[in-house]
């Protein structure tokens, strides 16, 4: 019990411990707020991939891609754990503004706009036809005409604009032209007329806020994608399958599920024509499909965590410099208990109960300032911005809306154990060394 | 009580410290016997050793070579954990500078020593009775009115009084006090002497290092370090 009086009374006592406070509340504070944005920035973007992917995607990276689709969509919307498929297409194609002389290159993909916004999240990325889907590709006025969705980076290069007024749409249009390919990968045709050419209008914008799809990827009708590829024809073909689990179904078992329900099919298809093209294709939860993109941002994530691990051995070294110096104006006091039967132990326990006290204070006062500054920091960068013109991220460039500022309760818990930790491992070696003085050296007249 | 009922037994006590390259012998053999109820005195010149031997006696220190007994007890043979309880319960400390703690009040040092030997469930079973036991011993030291102030608002005389009170706190057997008047006037001085002699006619066996002989006179019995040994003589013989 006197450990805990003594422990607190050194605490309000000793001014220099308000200093050991203050290091761990403000390393607490800074690596609860970059850990906190960070966290959100990755939890977001992981979330924006999540929503372009849907839940799982069967397909292949090869331009052919693969045959007999139709019959594993059916087979897989026959299964009580999805809620939705869609095939797609996708291909490279050079893209032409017309009235431009310039041909960029661009990612396609085929969809059917309906059946892709029930297993991603492609409707709600839509600028103009996020209510209505169905009328994704169509063009006022003509029927005849075929739309296409640029994403808004590639709308911005190309146009100058963002974003149009509904009332006013432009008709801009595309040429996409494509090299249909054979199954085996051949060019489908010879000669000089090897290209597939045809002319979209821009009918819609899409915004998943992740760059590089936002910047290079147009998509077109499912059908339209498919004959420009060469994957139309009597064994017709796609490059992947997008698919949404019911809600209640977890990625990692439903993926598992597809996973048999491919391998069946496959085995299922084994002796047919163009079976050799089912060879390359994967099944992979939106995490494994996008894993290229996501990678970088966890690496990222993983250095920041290890660079704010140093802020803890720093808080470990001034926690451990303020307790010699604490220790050394308490020698008296541990001869003192010594000679009334404090053991070494006791001795030990009163320092660390000390700094279990410095920390719990230190990281209570970070997490609070830091939760304050959490809570207002998007009104922070927005004062900022206007009095300023200061922004943490340029929104022109960076697809980021506000700053996250949603605390995670394992950030949160692991900032405070490690705070507490630091606190410890800090005082333990003053405090054996603390322990170990002789009580008679420290009570003699000469050490007074 | 037995004439050779000692409560303390020292037998060819040896203590030297090394420094730098010397080796200085503080004690060269000190035999010292301690009756149970008995009031003795050590002198001897500044630095000839003495709260050295009486650090021993109340096991704060080791001695190079030679035995204590208290109670017939070995102090060397005893682990730390025993040595620890010993202090606590067996054994008061007095020291020349009170070294009471400031954070803690007067009442708080005083009940010290058993909080000290017990656990939170432990203590707060018996808290009410330890801070009886404690307000009584303020009492009887006629402090009773500065229970609730710190150290560092009493004067000298008051803080050894304080001191005692923990000494005294789990009634030990054996009282040591390391030059307890030699930081107050004369005054405050024999105050604090009465309180021992008071204590001692009340049964308390205690063992007093001074450098005045004035002061070693109010004991039962004197005894004198001299170049590292001990010198025994009756008070009326100083």
């Amino acid at each position: 019990m006197y450990k805990i009086i003594l422990a607190t009374r050194y605490l309000l006592k000793r001014r220099i411990t308000y200093f050991a406070v203050l290091a761990v509340a403000l390393s607490v504070f800074i690596v609860l707020v970059v850990m906190t944005v960070m966290a959100g920035l990755v939890n977001e973007f992981k979330e924006k991939n999540h929503r372009f992917a849907g839940d799982c995607v069967v397909g292949t990276e090869s331009l052919v891609g693969f045959a007999y689709y139709e019959d594993f969509v059916k087979l897989a919307e026959q299964q009580d754990f999805v809620e939705a498929v869609s095939p797609a297409i996708k291909s490279f194609a050079l893209k032409r503004r017309r009235g431009s002389e310039q041909d960029d290159i661009t990612e396609i993909m085929g969809i059917d706009p309906v059946r892709h916004s029930q297993a991603t999240g492609f409707g709600n990325t839509l600028y103009f036809h996020n209510d209505d889907v169905s009328r994704t590709f169509e063009i006022a006025n003509d029927a005849n005409l075929v739309g296409c969705v640029l994403g808004d980076f590639m709308l911005l290069q190309d146009s100058n604009s963002r974003n149009y007024s509904a009332t006013s749409l432009p008709r801009i249009p595309y040429s996409i032209s494509c090299f249909p390919l054979t199954a085996r990968g051949a060019l489908a045709r010879a000669g000089t007329d090897m290209v597939n050419t045809k002319t979209f209008y821009f009918s819609d914008q899409s915004t998943t806020d992740l760059p590089r799809i936002d910047g290079s990827l147009v998509y077109l009708p499912f059908e339209q994608a498919q004959q420009l590829c060469g994957m139309a024809g009597s064994n017709k073909r796609a490059s992947r399958l997008h698919i949404r689990f019911k809600p209640d179904v977890k990625i990692q078992a439903g993926c598992e599920k597809v996973q048999s329900l491919w391998q069946k099919f496959r085995q299922d298809k084994a002796g047919e024509k163009q079976a050799y093209s089912l060879d390359t294709v994967t099944v992979q939860s939106w995490k494994q499909y996008r894993r290229s993109s996501i990678a970088p941002l966890e690496n990222e994530q993983t250095e920041m965590s290890v660079m704010f691990g140093f802020v803890g051995i720093t808080t470990v070294f001034i926690v451990l410099v303020v307790f010699y110096m604490i220790i050394s104006h308490k020698s008296k006091d541990i001869g003192i208990l010594k000679s009334i039967g404090a053991s070494n132990i006791d001795i030990i326990e009163l320092f660390s109960g000390y700094a279990f006290l410095v920390g719990i204070i230190g990281s209570g006062l970070g997490l609070l300032a830091g939760w304050i500054f959490l809570l207002k920091i998007n009104p922070i960068e927005g004062w900022l911005f206007r009095h300023f013109g200061f922004q943490l991220w340029d929104r022109t460039i960076y697809a980021i809306g506000d700053i996250p500022n949603k605390v995670e309760f394992k950030i949160l818990a692991t900032i405070v154990v490690s705070a507490i930790i630091a606190c410890l491992v800090g005082a333990l070696i003053p405090s054996v060394q603390a322990a170990r003085q002789k009580p008679v050296e420290t009570l003699q007249v000469g050490q007074l | 009580m037995s004439k050779n009922d000692f409560i303390l037994k020292a037998e060819g006590l040896h203590k030297s410290y090394r420094m730098g390259t010397n080796e200085v012998r503080v004690l060269k053999g000190v035999n010292l016997n301690v009756r149970k109820g008995e009031f003795v005195a050590i002198i001897g010149a500044s630095g000839s050793g003495k709260s050295t031997l009486l650090h021993i006696l109340g096991a704060l220190d080791k001695p190079t070579r030679g035995v204590v007994r208290f109670e017939k007890r070995d102090l060397s043979r005893i682990g730390s954990g025993e040595l620890n309880r010993f202090r606590n319960k067996m054994v008061g400390f007095v020291f020349q500078f009170y070294h009471l703690l400031d954070e803690l009040s007067v009442l708080e040092n005083v009940f010290l020593p058993a909080m000290t030997s017990r656990s939170i469930a432990g203590w707060l079973v018996c808290r009410r009775q330890a801070k009886n036991r404690a307000k009584e011993l303020l009492a009887q030291l006629g402090l009773a009115e500065r229970a609730k102030h710190k150290p560092y608002q009493l004067s000298g005389g008051e803080r050894q009084r304080v001191a005692i009170g923990r000494a005294l706190m789990n009634e030990p057997k054996l009282l040591l006090a390391d030059e307890p008047t030699g930081n107050l006037d004369s005054a405050t001085g024999n105050g604090i002497l009465e309180v021992l002699e008071k204590l001692n006619r009340a049964g308390q066996t205690i063992v007093m290092v001074t450098h005045d002989e004035r002061i070693a006179r109010k004991a039962e019995r004197i005894v004198t370090l001299v170049d590292g040994k001990i010198e025994h003589k009756n008070s009326g013989s100083l």
